[in-house]
């Protein structure tokens, strides 16, 4: 029997996966964004899991609202990856680097 | 009904309706040629918004069920976002024209996070919450890459995206975890489940999350890394935008969210905000000493004074919040002024931002001179200033609460943050002999920075009388 805490388990795991590929990756900028969809995706397995399990129609509606607005976050990630590209001719995040703190 | 929700959420339909409007007429007509004028009519709107929400009746209104609620307290933050934004807006517009960044996008980009900002600060559930935050920082992001030519300007936007997204990550898990423990979105739910008996373990991980989440947006340390590089790379009246009215917002919903969805469990998260807030103080005044750069300066600078603001908060009483609110007010006052200032710093017509082109400044522009010591002076907190009594405030609110090793060790770092404050004032007065800056040609910063600093010395009498206003707002929201 496939309960709650195997899809909370699921979810945590591409959290955690999702949070490590954007700390850990040195290689390209597109896959951040490929980590940061990972990170929001997981949110709504657990969401949904959620809901089911409470049998609240809240969490569903609220997974519709951050699917969108995830699309809406993507375009933006990938106009400015853009801009940045056609300024610096590279998107690897080690060149992402003419400000240091 | 629906007619009574959409009346109590008339600004912000307003609000958004102009900026669709206005971005259609301006694709459909003169483009760029039309921004200025689309500047200025923004700013306007923004003034005439926040006089309306600020006159508009007392009382609580809740519009959809919970979602959204119109109380003294949004009625505060919305006002102070509104016309913060609007002074930022004025005073960046010849900034920009004369280097041919400013777009018809721009003000319309700034009304919109203007609209994310004031649901934020009215949010009664996650759902608005995370659709009002995600409104502001998607224009945001937008607006920091806005120079598109400029490698450092699109870098900014970069950093500041992925980071971004990552704290809205952050505070969605956060969230997804709050729902499934508390069984509710709604945040007068959520304080039912998080007060009654033993609070789940679940909730407590789903409010550090939220926590999180909310501290990067203030850029309260640990969450600071992007902000001194998008405050370097963004151009200089967005960098300006974003130390003011985002700040606000962000500040205010996280004060909504700790009282309203978990005021009944103070004791949990105040050790949070208190460890966020000693971090940010320190962080802010040590790491600023190095710096050469005056925007780098100044994202320090707003690290350290989040820190001092997130100390009203970690009181957790209603004083706490009240304190928050002045010392708010009083910071974004603080930064038009000084970012005012920033703007009329070029020379040749290009922009300067290296502290040690400020040398022997009074020489050559007494009355400027005067009024960013003033300014600094106020930022330091030095005592006759009205930024003293922020600090005050803040220090008698922790105090009171009983954290009076936070209160000691505030003023601690607000001495060792006074050093590069005083240093910019001691290459004003004192430095070597340099080639100086240009004359400043255009007359709205210089306005703007003169208003500021006399705002600094005249609100030692009442503080115009925002203490009043700040405690009905705070005691709207703590109860």
């Amino acid at each position: 029997m496939i309960g709650l805490e195997h899809y909370l388990g699921v979810a945590a795991t591409l959290f955690v996966i999702g949070i490590f590929g954007l700390f850990l990756n040195r290689k390209n900028v597109i896959i951040l964004l490929m980590s940061i969809e990972l990170i929001l995706l997981s949110v709504n397995i657990n969401l949904v899991a959620f809901s089911s399990f409470l049998g609240d129609l809240v969490g569903q509606v609220f997974t519709l609202f951050v699917l969108t607005v995830a699309a809406a976050e993507a375009a933006i990630g990938l106009a400015i990856l853009v801009s940045f590209f056609r300024n610096r001719g590279t998107i690897a995040v080690e060149d992402v680097n003419v400000m240091k703190g | 009904m629906i007619q009574a929700d959409l009346n109590i959420i008339l600004p912000e339909i307003l609000l958004s309706v102009f900026a669709m409007v206005a971005l259609l007429v301006a694709v459909y007509t003169g483009k760029d040629k039309l921004a200025p004028m689309m500047t200025w009519l923004t700013a306007l709107v923004f003034v005439l918004l926040g006089a309306w929400i600020g006159m508009s009746g007392g009382g609580d209104n809740v519009a959809f069920n919970g979602m959204f609620h119109d109380d003294a307290f949004s009625r505060y933050a919305k006002v102070a976002i509104l016309l913060s934004a609007a002074a930022v807006l004025v005073m960046g517009q010849d900034y920009m024209q004369r280097r041919g960044m400013l777009r018809f996008e721009y003000p319309m980009l700034v009304a919109l996070a203007a609209v994310g900002m004031m649901v934020m600060v009215s949010a009664g559930d996650l759902m608005a919450l995370y659709m009002g935050l995600e409104l502001q920082s998607l224009s945001l992001y937008v607006v920091a890459s806005l120079r598109r030519d400029s490698v450092k300007s699109t870098e900014a936007g970069m950093k500041y995206f992925v980071l971004g997204a990552l704290s809205s990550g952050l505070l969605l898990y956060g969230a997804s975890l709050v729902y499934g423990f508390s069984g509710t979105t709604n945040f007068a739910g959520i304080i039912q489940a998080a007060g009654e008996g033993q609070t789940p373990i679940g909730l407590l991980f789903g409010l550090t999350f939220v926590t999180a989440g909310l501290a990067f947006k203030v850029s309260a340390v640990p969450f600071h890394m992007w902000t001194p590089d998008v405050y370097e790379g963004a151009p200089t009246p967005i960098t300006a935008f974003f130390a003011t009215a985002p700040k606000i917002a962000a500040m205010a919903l996280l004060a909504r969210v700790l009282h309203d969805a978990f005021g009944g469990v103070v004791g949990d998260w105040q050790q949070i905000i208190a460890f966020l807030s000693l971090m940010s103080m320190f962080l802010g005044a040590v790491a600023a000493i190095g710096q050469r750069n005056i925007k780098r300066l100044m994202a320090y600078s707003s690290i350290a004074h989040m820190g001092y603001a997130l100390m009203g908060l970690a009181a957790g009483t209603a004083f706490g919040v009240q304190a928050m609110l002045v010392y708010m007010a009083i910071y974004v006052t603080m930064n038009v002024g000084t970012f005012a200032f920033i703007l009329s710093m070029e020379k040749d017509g290009q922009p300067v931002v290296d502290i040690q082109s400020l040398n022997l400044y009074s020489k050559r522009e007494p009355g400027k001179a005067l009024a960013m010591l003033i300014l600094l002076f106020s930022l330091a907190g030095v005592p006759p200033l009205v930024g003293f009594f922020g600090k005050f405030y803040v220090l008698k609110a922790a105090y009171e609460a009983g954290l009076a090793w936070l209160a000691v060790l505030g003023v601690i770092a607000s001495v060792i943050g006074a050093f590069y404050y005083l240093r910019i004032v001691y290459y004003m007065y004192f430095g070597e002999e340099t080639e100086g800056l240009d004359k400043s040609r255009s007359p709205v910063p210089h306005v703007f920075l003169m208003a500021s600093a006399a705002a600094m010395l005249l609100g030692v009498v009442n503080l115009f009388g925002i203490e009043g206003i700040a405690e009905a707002a705070s005691l709207a929201l703590v109860n």
